[in-house]
């Protein structure tokens, strides 16, 4: 089912959490949220979900207006971080839950009831476990249980809040794979919150980045990775490090001193590259620094610098075989970069859009 | 101590079990279990036949069942509406809320003479809420649902506190959960809200139960006392006291132990069977 929201706005005590949203998910879709603590993204979960009203605006379900449905009446499966499991009911009263709270003539027998919770059971691969209470499982089983009391209604969108949150790394890892097949068999219309970046970009069709109750871009994982469309997004999604440079007769200059990039820009801006896209050593030209430090990251090498008078920090990587002493001067240069208007230069550089990718 | 006793002995991480479970024994049988087994001891002396003939004096029966009856009544009413006052205070907040919260409480800090006076003067048929229900034809005081409501007032806290915290422990999200899978409010309420609260409304309901059939002082103003009708077993035992009737006095305390201690027992067990089957620790 197609979820799209319409201009929906939500204050707390006339303090903002949501400033006027829009964002479409197509049928099918499985889309992740990601933002900064306190970003909106649980409220917004929870309006789809209808256990908030917005201020303002319309949330439509397909073509019908979500906004004028109560919780019960919106057939939306949401899985709470803390799973919200209820704790006196066995774990297959808690997935027949839904089914046995329909009214009467649409309620199946309660063998029915039974013989679909176990299915659903089967499925999140936790057969067996029906007579045990949500006390006496594992994190990553009562995540699982939480799905399947979910699923069990036939959700017409299913809302994750924080799925993994309490789970150490290595279930995080299995139950994201796992998801995924999830979502691909059973083709939900799904929406999860996530305050990991790396599982955003590894599960999502589309991610959908937040900062300060605004959408800053919403786009594919490639997209939002490679063409940031916000500083913020650039800083906030993968490694970067960023630069105040200006822009004269197409040529950068970071303090006064040519860069050797060239961008089809003009004054002042944020220039922000990615650790692995720099050239570094003797040649590479353009841009020295200070090191200052480093540190192993899986299979590079990645070096702390110190740009100018300004003490200006950047990290770039280098080949794991490549040492360098602190104290040493290294060269490099950016293969990739982008350049974001600067703060205060009228609106927040956070928010504009980007102008410019350029190649050095 | 050479006697091993397997069962007890279990290997544990919290040291000290004998020490604290020998204490425990001594200050019970200090407390509770001598100044108790006093009574049994003067009933011993009576003999079972006289014993039979006291306790089942018609004046005695009646007097029990007023006191049994309407403190079951006001527990019950309590486990309702002590729920009722709990989820407000745990759930809403409103102006006035730490000025309710701590009016729970003013029938364990007042003299119950005191509460027995007032409740009185409230219900009596010339009083506030008696005299429009006088009106009704709906007699209080002097009856035994002036007992009824001066033992509701006395046992309120007991349930709302003991509740309360229970309460406070459910998460919102449950709650939300229940609503996301189409649950009803009332399905909500009924089928996962109450059962998790099962426990603690038993606990409460045995606290205020208790409480009530102990209760003396608010009762007596209320009561007005007729016997066979309004006369509550504590006060018959002090009648029977006063007349220098010790052996009544002690064959109806005796009556009143077992019944009491019955009942604590079976709700204990009650609720010892609801706590494995919804609390979980
Ligand atoms: N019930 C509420 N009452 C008042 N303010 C609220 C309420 N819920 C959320 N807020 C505020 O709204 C803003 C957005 O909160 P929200 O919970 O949506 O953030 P989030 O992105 O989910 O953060 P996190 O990653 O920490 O879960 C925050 O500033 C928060 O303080
Ligand atoms: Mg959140």
């Amino acid at each position: 089912m197609e979820v799209r929201i319409e201009a929906v706005a939500k204050d707390f005590d006339r303090h903002p959490a949501l400033h006027e949203i829009d964002l479409a998910i197509a049928s099918g879709e499985l889309a992740a949220l990601v933002g900064p603590s306190g970003s909106g993204k649980t409220t917004l979960l929870r309006l789809i979900a209808g256990l908030e009203t917005p201020g303002r605006g319309r949330i439509l379900f397909g073509e019908e207006d979500a906004s004028r449905l109560s919780v019960q009446a919106r057939r939306v499966g949401f899985v709470f971080q803390h799973y919200a499991l209820f704790r006196h009911m066995t774990v297959l009263e808690n997935v027949g839950f839904g089914l046995s709270a329909r009214p009467r003539a649409l309620r199946p027998a309660r063998a029915e009831i039974d013989r679909r919770a176990r299915e659903l059971l089967e499925l999140v691969q936790l057969g067996g476990l029906e007579k045990r209470y949500p006390p006496q499982l594992s994190g990553g089983q009562r995540q699982r249980v939480a799905l399947a009391r979910a699923l069990a209604i036939e959700p017409r969108v299913l809302l994750l809040d924080e799925p993994f949150g309490a789970l150490d790394a290595q279930v995080r890892r299995d139950l994201r794979r796992w998801l995924r097949e999830l979502h691909d068999r059973t083709g939900h219309t799904t929406v999860f919150v996530t305050h990991d970046q790396e599982e955003a970009l590894e599960l999502a069709d589309r991610v959908v980045v937040m900062s300060q109750g605004r959408i800053e871009q919403a786009a594919t994982p490639d997209e939002v990775y490679d063409r940031p469309a916000t500083a913020f997004v650039h800083g906030f999604i993968g490694e970067s490090s960023r630069l105040p440079v200006r822009v004269e007769g197409g040529e950068v200059f970071l303090d006064d001193r040519p860069t050797g990039l060239r961008a089809d820009w003009e004054g002042p801006a944020e220039l922000f590259f990615r650790p692995h896209q720099a050239l570094v050593g003797d040649g590479a030209g353009g841009l020295a620094g200070m090191v200052t430090g480093g540190r192993r990251i899986a299979g590079v090498r990645r070096v702390e610098l110190e740009l100018g008078a300004a003490h200006r920090r950047v990290e770039v990587d280098l080949p794991l075989a490549q040492s360098c002493a602190p104290g040493t001067l290294l060269a490099f240069r950016p293969t990739a970069f982008r350049l974001y208007p600067l703060a205060g230069e009228g609106r927040p550089a956070d928010r504009a859009p980007a102008r410019q990718l350029a190649h050095g | 101590m050479a006697l091993a006793l397997p069962a007890l002995r279990r290997p544990s991480v919290i040291p000290g079990f004998g020490l604290t479970l020998g204490f425990t024994i001594l200050y019970l049988s200090l407390v509770v279990l001598i100044p108790l087994s006093g009574v049994v001891w003067r009933t011993a002396d009576l003999g079972w036949a006289e014993f039979l003939r006291l306790a089942t004096d018609e004046r005695t029966l009646a007097a029990l069942k007023v006191s049994f009856g309407c403190a079951f009544a006001a527990a019950a009413l309590n486990v309702v509406f002590g729920a009722l006052v709990a989820w407000v205070l745990v759930r809403y907040r409103f102006p006035g809320r730490p000025l309710l919260d701590a009016a729970v409480d003013l029938p364990f800090a007042l003299p119950t003479a005191v509460a027995g006076i007032a409740l009185t003067a409230l219900y009596a048929p010339d009083g506030w809420i008696g005299g429009p229900l006088a009106a009704l034809g709906l007699k209080i005081a002097w009856t035994p649902l002036g007992i009824v409501v001066a033992l509701v007032f006395v046992g309120l806290p007991f349930v709302v506190r003991t509740v309360q915290p229970v309460m406070e422990e459910i998460e919102r999200e449950i709650e939300e959960a229940s609503a996301t899978l189409g649950a009803s409010r009332a399905r909500t309420v009924f089928r996962v809200l109450a059962p998790s609260l099962s426990p603690a409304l038993l606990t409460g309901f045995a606290l205020a139960f208790a409480r009530g059939v102990g209760e003396y002082g608010s009762v007596i103003f209320i009561a007005g006392n007729l016997p066979y009708r309004s006369e509550i077993a504590p006060l018959l035992i002090v009648i029977r006291l006063e007349e220098f009737n010790y052996a009544a006095a002690t064959a109806i305390a005796a009556v009143m132990l077992a019944i009491s201690f019955a009942m604590l027992l079976a709700i204990n067990s009650l609720q010892a069977w609801s706590r494995r089957r919804y609390g979980h620790g």
